[in-house]
Order: structure tokens, then sequence, then C-alpha cells
């Protein structure tokens, strides 16, 4: 690297109402590089981005360099017109504006009106998605595409505005394997035009993948950086949260427990066909594949959201048919959706509340009505139960962390008293020191003789958590693997292949 | 047309309904399809269909106004006394001064909502309740005849004698045109216009991308009750008289029939052809239920339970049920 | 824990302040009018109060569940017209009690009957719950029009003033009826599972939904309960203007918003109590009566609620930025 770097920032603090979210970072990206900004929620990342695109202002003492040049202050109109562009994991579209007039917003900003120069706009959103190779159907309303088309949609609005410089804020959390690949292949086309790209994300393997160098953030301090090349997950793992997980396979023999969950020749169109299983009492069941396999869908119909077309379910020897969710959970099923933030909780309404939402029955008292005692006693039982830390019970969902999140998830479905527990990717946002703590959770209840269906697309998850594993892929069930068998690499090979 | 059906869905079909219902009253009754009824039609809408251009920018950029009707009164009776005051006055003062007014009175509601952060149904209920109770208040009620000629003389622009009698547009026709081109012009040709869109579709994108959240709101408020100002100035010269309670309680009504064509209560969606096709199929309902010898009492009715079936239906979208579904999620 | 925490935790956050708004207000209005201290104004706030009250509850639960509901005044009316119609069915002043009994139970099920329309068509088809309650609205005005020939019907029992007008224990019969509509109300919403989920539908319907709540059956009795409230409002106002007009109450629709708002309900849905929103009604009513013993008529009232509301919501602004401070400091 023998230019000048694209950032080269010393000495960067920031401290929130005397909480310091930064302390002393130093930060380096070379021209062209495809850097990694790796760290678990909270340890600065966007703290540090948000500085550099001018959204906040670092303490004093701070030195910024930005392709060369030297900022006293930089503010978001500065950070724009230095090339700098971020796209936030919520993309910031709109919905219901055309492709070509998302990717040529630029050209309508401004306060002082001026005319909407609609053929210029166009020519503008045509080049640059040619820049990206991607061709996308300009007059589509945004809101009718898939959420990999709107990616480069929100990749191709940086580029219009000139950025020589892109920030991506966990660009593929929810796209799927092929669409990451494409996206990955973007980004390489990027970098060879001389577009320098940080990336922010929280799949560790697609990181290493990627990334030339990866900079490590822990409690807002640097803890390094270092090359991509020779680095593993497990090492950067320990990195990122400062401790060793000596993970092994927590697999065992479940063969000789009855199956609880019996699904025989399950299909629904378009979805998923002919899918049958056995889920044993006391047995974790990974189920693995990419996003897009039919993963959630399968879910879905055993949790009565949505009816199969074909086949058939049973629930202790006896066969089930269910015509909604709440046919589901009164049979003894529960189901942690994968979309936390907007389906597993509510997140204004109080802890409490969340906590009973699914057992409203269990805290009625006499006369139909409910009952405070009983509320409060059934929140603290699983408050301690599962080791939540909370402030007050009457507090906001939403000042939780994610882990905790999760376990009064899990907390609301456990007081259904459930048979069958599907967890859908239970460690989506979760940090990954709080994820140990969600699976020793999880062995507990197999414990106890609940039958879990473990599904998730990080395949080390499946891997190290379950007693069998189910690999799905276009619909079907494709494979299944014994963990103590079966190296993670070998497991790695075949989902990903 | 298939950019038109696309970009279009729920004007293409109000239009088809609106042709529907136009064909059925032309054969049903001969007085429906006749240059006078046409004509009066537009005559007696024009005010409505001002209001809801004013309406629909506020509603594109993600808000709701309750108290447009009522700013329309209270601008007409300012306007009496601005009037008298400079001994007459002509269209074009008028025009500028109910415009003004009105546009003061969207920006008091744009000033609420932004300064301090309060969502526009309580704010624009507030200035409702203010508006109303003060006008009420200070004018104890009292009905204003004394308009300057100019404002209360219809103004006929075109005539033609037909075997039915005379057909005639008025001015607040070609009023009606210049706000609907003023306006279409605004909402879909001026960077403030795509502004008002994106902000109403999604206000954090549009504060990332440096949109300035004040400015839209007083440019939609503000829009509004330009548009709220000159209606009741038309609507005077229509009645040639200023009534405080004439006007409450059509507010409801323009919200029904913008959202008709296919404005959304959330922001971001709805086009001026829309607009008109709502007022437009409201009022040839009203029309021919009139001409069908239908007891006019019956209008409301038959009116409100066309809205709840449109809505009711607004729904079953006709693509979703021909395209197979997408495979994975959404 | 305080009386202070208590009266938070119980009635909800805002009722401390209501309470000093309505000391102010009647303090006030006690110094500049002489008779405003006085039983007979109690009196007639007491009387005035509950028509406004119990349209004002069946405003409450849509909104709370995150909705809307216009059609209040209508649908009041058009209960109204029921009784009304069976009571002249019955030889008008000179009909039973017992005409008055099955009349109130049809004019409740015509309340019941418009609420759940508006219920289903919301819950089964997913349409904005201000533009049903709007149709509805338009639909009831113009069916109550057409059924009446816009004209007044009046002639009813002479036991009606009873309901409307008489008193028990020196109780308003009305207030009484509000009250224990409004003790009804805030079980519901505190003490069953249907005002549980409404709470939850208002802040996320489709979390409610995956948490095995029947959202849609909820949604159409929220509707189906507010069209019954609306029903008893309507009968009380037959009772008390011995006249039914559709129209009647017009001007209070979006009044009953206002003092919703004012009672703290979340205008996005999730949020609210019968006790601070009953508060915020006396507090409504009691500026209106003072301002009357000024000589202000009826419009400034409405005048001085709208700019009230926004008093209120600028001084919760204002306490939103200063508690902001506090935290950061």
């Amino acid at each position: 690297m023998t230019s000048a770097p694209a950032i080269h920032l010393r000495h960067i603090s920031k401290v929130f109402g005397g909480v310091k979210a930064l302390q002393d970072v130093d930060f380096d990206v070379g021209m062209g590089e495809v850097h990694c900004l790796a760290g678990e929620n909270g340890c600065g990342k966007s703290t540090l981005i948000k500085i550099i695109t001018g959204v906040y202002q670092p303490e004093p003492g701070a030195e910024i360099e930005i392709f060369g040049q030297r900022y006293a202050q930089i503010t978001p109109t500065v950070a724009r017109k230095a090339g700098i562009a971020v796209i936030w994991q919520d993309l910031a579209l709109f919905a219901e504006m055309t492709v070509a007039e998302n990717i040529a917003f630029e050209a309508v900003l401004g306060n002082r009106p001026r005319r909407v120069r609609h053929a210029e706009m166009r020519r503008d959103a045509t080049a640059a998605l040619d820049r990206l190779g991607v061709h996308l159907d300009l007059d589509a309303r945004l809101g009718t595409l898939p959420i990999a088309e709107r990616q480069m949609v929100a990749i191709a609005r940086a580029l219009v505005g000139e950025a020589r410089l892109i920030f991506m804020d966990e660009p593929t959390a929810s796209l799927t394997q092929t669409e990451t690949d494409a996206l990955l292949s973007v980004v390489r086309t990027l970098s060879a035009q001389g577009v320098t790209v940080v990336f922010v994300s929280h799949r560790l393997a697609e990181v290493l993948e990627i990334a030339n160098r990866v900079t490590v953030l822990r409690d807002g301090r640097l803890v390094g950086v270092y090359l991509a090349e020779g680095m593993t997950q497990t090492r950067l793992t320990e990195l990122m949260t400062g401790k060793t997980f000596d993970q092994h396979v927590a697999a065992q023999d479940t063969a000789a427990s009855e199956p609880v969950l019996e699904v025989q020749g399950l299909t629904r169109k378009g979805e998923f066909r002919d899918i049958s299983f056995a889920l044993r009492r006391g047995e974790v069941l990974g189920l693995t594949g990419l996003i897009g396999a039919g993963r959630t869908e399968l879910a879905h119909v055993l949790f009565g959201m949505t009816r199969p077309d074909a086949g058939t379910v049973t629930l202790d020897g006896r066969p089930v048919r269910f015509r909604s969710n709440r046919d589901a959970v009164a049979a003894g099923i529960a189901y942690v959706s994968e979309d936390r933030l907007a389906l597993g909780l509510i997140q204004p309404q109080s802890i409490s509340d969340n906590a009973v939402l699914a057992v409203l029955k269990k805290i009625t008292g006499g006369a139909g009505l409910l009952s405070d005692d009983r509320q409060e006693g059934l929140v603290a039982h699983w408050v301690r139960e599962l080791g939540v830390k909370i402030g007050k019970p009457g507090d906001a969902m939403n000042t939780l962390s994610g882990g905790n999140q999760q376990k009064l998830v899990l907390a609301k479905w456990l007081a259904t008293q459930p048979k069958v527990l599907i967890l859908d990717c239970p460690t989506v946002g979760v940090d990954v020191g709080a994820r140990a703590g969600i699976f020793r959770i999880v062995r507990d209840l197999a414990a106890q003789g609940l039958g879990i269906l473990l599904i998730s697309d990080e395949v080390t998850e499946v891997h190290f958590n379950a007693d069998r594993i189910l690999h799905m892929a276009g619909g079907r069930i494709v494979g299944e693997y014994d963990p103590r068998q079966t190296r993670v690499e070998e497991l790695e090979a075949a989902v990903y292949a | 047309m298939r950019n038109f059906l696309r970009s279009y869905p729920s004007e293409a079909k109000l239009l088809v309904v609106l042709l529907i219902l136009c064909t059925l009253l032309a054969f049903l009754t001969p007085d429906f399809l006749t240059l006078v009824n046409l004509t009066s039609l537009l005559n007696n809408n024009s005010v409505n269909v001002i209001w809801a251009v004013g309406l629909l920018v506020v509603l594109i950029a993600g808000g709701i106004d309750i108290s447009f009707a009522v700013a329309a009164s209270v601008v007409q009776y300012i306007c009496v006394y601005v009037f008298a005051a400079i001994g007459g006055g002509n269209w074009a003062i008028g025009l500028i001064v109910a415009g003004g007014l009105g546009m003061s009175l969207g920006l008091i509601n744009a000033f609420l909502i932004h300064q301090f952060r309060i969502i526009s149904i309580v704010v624009t209920i507030s200035t409702f309740n203010a508006f109303f109770g003060l006008l009420m208040f200070i004018t104890s009620g009292r009905f204003l005849y004394n308009l300057p000629s100019w404002w209360s003389k219809a103004v006929y622009l075109w005539e033609k004698e037909t075997p039915q009698g005379w057909a005639d547009i008025r001015l607040p026709v070609a009023v009606m045109a210049v706000c609907m081109v003023a306006t279409w012009f605004l909402i879909r040709h001026t960077t403030t216009g795509r502004q008002l869109y994106a902000f109403g579709d999604n206000p954090e994108g549009a504060r990332r991308a440096g949109i300035s959240i004040g400015l839209m709101q007083a440019i939609a408020f503000g829009w509004c009750g330009m548009m709220a100002g000159i209606a009741g100035l038309m609507q005077a010269n229509i009645t040639k008289e200023v009534v405080p309670m004439a006007l409450i309680g059509r507010e409801l009504d323009v919200l029904a029939a913008v959202v008709l064509g296919g404005a959304r209560l959330g922001g971001g969606r709805g086009s001026i052809l829309g607009c008109f096709l709502g007022v437009a199929l409201v009022a040839v309902t009203q029309n021919g239920l009139n001409l069908l010898g239908v007891s006019p009492y019956a209008f409301k009715m038959v009116v409100g339970a066309i809205i709840l079936l449109a809505i009711s239906t607004s729904n079953l979208d006709l693509a979703r049920l021909v395209t197979p579904r997408r495979k994975g999620r959404e | 824990m305080t009386l202070l925490q208590r009266i938070r935790t119980g009635a909800g956050p805002e009722v401390p302040g209501l309470l000093a708004f309505l000391a102010v207000v009647i303090l006030i209005f006690s110094l500049t009018a002489d008779r405003f201290l006085s039983l007979a104004n109690f009196g007639s706030i007491a009387y005035q109060l509950p028509e406004l009250g119990l349209l004002t509850l069946a405003m409450l639960i849509p909104i709370i569940s995150g909705g809307f509901n216009l059609a209040i005044i209508y649908t009041a009316n058009m209960a109204g017209l029921t009784l009304a119609w069976v009571l002249n069915q019955n030889g008008g002043p000179e009909a039973g009690v017992w005409p008055f009994v099955y009349g109130s139970v049809l004019a409740l099920g015509v309340g019941a009957t418009a609420g759940a329309v508006m219920g289903a068509v919301i819950a089964y088809i997913g349409a904005h719950p201000i533009l049903v309650s709007l149709a509805m609205m338009i639909f009831l005005r113009g069916l109550g029009e057409f059924l009446t020939r816009g004209g007044d019907i009046s002639g009813f029992p002479d036991y009606l003033a009873f309901l409307g007008h008489g008193a028990v224990f020196g109780i308003p019969v009305p207030l009484i009826l509000f009250l224990v509509c409004a003790v009804l109300w805030h079980i519901l919403l505190t003490r069953t599972r249907h005002g549980f989920a409404a709470r939850m539908i208002g802040s996320n319907l489709k979390a409610t939904a995956y948490s095995g709540v029947h959202v849609k059956r909820t949604l159409v009795l929220i509707y189906t309960l507010s069209g019954v409230m609306c029903a008893i409002a309507g009968i009380l106002m037959l009772a008390r203007f011995n006249s039914v007009r559709v129209g009647h109450g017009e001007a209070l629709l979006l009044v009953t918003v206002l003092a919703c708002f004012l009672g703290g309900v979340d205008p996005f849905g999730g949020f609210g109590r019968v006790a601070p929103v009953v508060l915020a009604l006396i507090v409504l009513q009691v500026l209106s009566s003072g301002l009357n013993l000024l000589g202000a008529n009826q419009h400034l009232s409405t005048a001085v609620w709208g700019l009230f509301l926004v008093g209120v919501m600028i001084l919760r602004w204002g306490a939103g930025k200063w508690k902001e401070r506090q935290k950061r400091e």
C-alpha cells in the first residue's frame, strides 16, 4: 500500500453521558481495500462509522484524514462530498418509489426546489447498475423487489453519489447464500474499480472470505488489526469476546427415547416437498440449510401458521391438523421466530406483559379476570429460571439486550409447557458471548424431555449444539448427519456447496 | 398503458368503476349524459377537488389534516373584513389574501407538529376545535351576505344553449384546474415534491439523506392550508354568502374521497388523478341517484355503502390472484 | 411505595398531572366566577358529563387497539332511533316499561351490529380503521336521515325523565350510568384477556398473532363493544333530550378523540387507561362550565378545549425533553 490510505484515524474517543463508547481508537483503511470491522454489539462499531460519516463528533484530540486530506470537523455533507457513503442495515430506501428514483435519489435533494430531470435520473441509474453488472427493471416499485435486489439498489445509489468509500452495515443479514455470493462478487467488482469497502458483519465466515484485513473492537477499544488470510473463526470469536470458547460437540445419543413429533411426506407447493423426519423426546434436532431452503416455511406449517398441501404431522402418536397457530400452541408446539424485533416480542410493551402473552389463560383467576399476583409469580419464576437480567418487570421490552430479549422469548413459550420447541435462528442479533447462555438453556430443556427443533443457517452452531442434523436444500431434506461422526468442515462443505 | 396500470393500480380500478357507472347511468337516464348535467357536476364539485388536492399533499407526506374545512370558513370570514377594509378588492387580491391566510393557518399546524413532535392527527383535531370554537364565538354564528360584488357574482367562462337549457363553466372550475395542475407540478416535477413522497414513505431514510423535516411539514400543511383558503373563497362565490357552519363536516367526506382515489394513510402514495376520480365517483353516484328519482335522503347512505364496499375490495389485488406465490420470504 | 407512586402505577402516570390541572382550573374559576363553587354548578356538570363520557369510552378501546371509530355519533343516533321507533310503536308517551326494555335491547343490538361489521372489515380484510369507520359513519348518517327524513322523533313516556334527569341518593342517574360503564371498561382493559390483547394488538398486531392470540376475534369484539357503548350513549341522549335527531351530538365526535389524547392515550395505540381519561373529561367539563358562568358560550369552550390539548401536548413534550436531559447528566 504505497498510496495514501483511504481512512487514517488517530485517537478517536467518544463519551455518551459518562459512558466511554470509544477510547483512543486508531483505524486505517487502505485505498481499494475490502476491510472488515468486527466486534460484538455495543463494542463501538456503529459509533465509529457515525464519527467517520459526520453523524457524531469525536472528543477533542482526534485526527481525521480521509483520502489524504485532514479534516478538523466532519459533517454529513462534508462526508458525502468526500465520497463516503453508508449502506445501513435497513437500507433507508423508499418502498413506494421506483428503482430509478431510489438509485438517483441524490438528484432530488437540496432545499431549493428545482425541476426533476426524470430522464437524467434514469440515465444515472442505468449507469450505476451497469457498473455493478446488475440488471433491474427501472420502473418497478422498490417495495415489490426482494431484499437482495433492494440491496443492489442501495449500492447503486451510493455509486451515483460518486462514493469512493462505502460502509456496509450487516449487508448479508437476510440474504440467501446465492444472493450473498452475488453481493460478494459485486463487492469484488467495486474493489477492482478502486472503491474502498468497509464491511460490518456478524457472519464470520464471509468476513474472512471477502476481507483483506480485519479490525477488531471490544468494549470501545481497539483489539488489533489482523490479516484475514490465516485467521480462523474461532480465533476471531476469541478476539471479539475476549474469552476462549472450548466449543465441543454436545450431541448425545437419544435413539432410545420415543418420538414426540413425526412428519411424513409433508409438502407445501412452492415452498418444500416430501419432508419426513421424527423428533424424539429430549432430542435437539438441528435443521440447517441456506436461507431460501424452506426451513422457516416448514416451521410455519408445523406451527399452524400455514397449511400443508400434503403429508401428515403426528404429535405424541396422534395425527394433528392445525387450523391456526392457536391450535398448535394448545397441542404443545412453541415457535421462537427468527424475527425477534417484529414477531417475537412486542417491543414497546412491558417485559411482564410480553412474558405472559402466550399464557393469558394461566394468569386468569376467579371470575375469569386476570390476576396480578399470578402474572407476577409467573414472570418472577421464569426470569429466575432462565437467568434473564431485567430491571423491573414493568420496564419496556426494548430496554433489554438482544440476549436477554431472546431468553424472554424462550420464557414466554416455555410457560405454555410445550412438548416441542421450534427455534428459528435463535441467535440472530445476540452477542457471541450471550449465545452460549442460550444454548445452555436449550440443553437443559432437552434434558427435561422437550423435543427441540433447532433451525439455523450457521452450520457451526448446529454442529456443536444438536444431537442430530438434517440438511435442507431446495425445499427437501437432502442429508442427515451425526455431529459426533462428522467434522464441522465436512458439514460446511456440504451445506455451502 | 401497462406502465399506467402498474404505477397507478387504484386509479386504474377507480377509472374502470367510474366508466361503468357512467355508462349505466347514460342508459338508465337520458338526463345524465347532457352538457348541462356534466357542467353543473363540475361547477358544484370544484371546491371539493381543490380541497382534495390540498389534502393529498399532506397525506403523501405521511400526515393527516382534519382542520382544513374549518380553516376555509375562518379564511372566508377574515376575507370579508379584509376586503371591506381595503375597499373592495378584486379576484387577484382575493386569491392572494385567501391563499395567504389559509397558508398561515396551515403553517400553524406545521409548526406545532414539527416543533413539539406532536402527531398530525392530534394537532389538527386541536386546531379544528380551536378554529371552529373561536370562529363561532367571535362571529356569534352570524351569516354574512354583504360580500363585495366581484366575489358574489358568478363568473361565466363559457356557456352554450342546449335543448336542456344553458350549460356553463364558471370560475371555480378554472381555479380548480389551476390548483390541480399546480399541485401536479409540485408533487411530480419538482425536487421538493419528490422529497415529500420520500418523507411520507420512509421518514427516517429521508432524514438520513439530509431532507429537512421541518421544511417538509411546512410545505405539506402550508400547501393544504393555501388550497383550503382558495376553496373557501370559491365556495363563497358559489353560495354568495358566508355561513360559519357551512363547511364543518366536509373534511371527512373529502378525506374519504381522496383515500378512495388511492392515497394512503401513512404516506408515500397518491396522485392528482386519483383525487379527481375519488371526488368524481362520489359526485356521479349522488347525481345518478338524484336523476333516477331516488330520495335525496338515501344518497349519503348509498355513498357510504359504496365506500365501505370499495374499501372491502381494495385489498383484493387482482395481480396476486393470477401470479404464482413468490418462493421463500418476502 | 409512596402514595404518588401508587397512583402512578395503579391509574397511570398522567393522573397526578391531570389532578393538578383540575385543581388549578377549579381554583381559577372559583376566584373569578362567584357561582362556580356551588352545588348547582357541580350538579349541572354531573348531568352534562355522562353523554360525552360514554361516547369517549366508545372511542377509547378502538384507539388503544391502534384504530379509530369515527362512526360513534351516528351509531348512537341509530340506536336511539331504534328505541324511539319501538316506543312509538307502543303508544309513544303511553308506552309501558316493557317496550322500553326490549327497545333498549334492540338498540344495543343495533349498536353491536354496526360495530361488529366494522370490526369484521378491519380484522378480516385488513382495511384501515379510519377509513372503515368513516365509511360506516357516512352510511349510518345517510341511513338515519333516510329513515327520519332529517326530522326529530319525540313523544316518549314520562318515566324516561328519571333516566335523563333523575337522581338516586342525590347522585344523578346519568352519572351513575357513566361511572358503572367506566368501571366496567376499566375492568375490561386491565382484567380481561381481550383487554390485554387489545393493548398488545395496538402495539404490534403481527407479534400478538404469533403468540397464539386470536387477534381477529378480538378486533371484532373491540368494535362490537365500542358499538354497544355508543348504543348506551344513544339511549341516554334520548332520555335527556326527550327526542332523537340524526346528527345530534355531531360536534362531540372529535371532542371524544381530544379527551382520549388528553387522558394520555397513545395516538399510535397500545397504551391508555380509563381513569386518566375520566379525569380528562372532568377537566374539559369543568373548563366548559366555568367559562359558561363567566358569560362565554359553548363555542368558546370548544376553542379552549382545542388550545388546552395543544398546551398539554407541549407540556408533555417539555417534560420528555427535561427527563432526557436529566438522564444524560
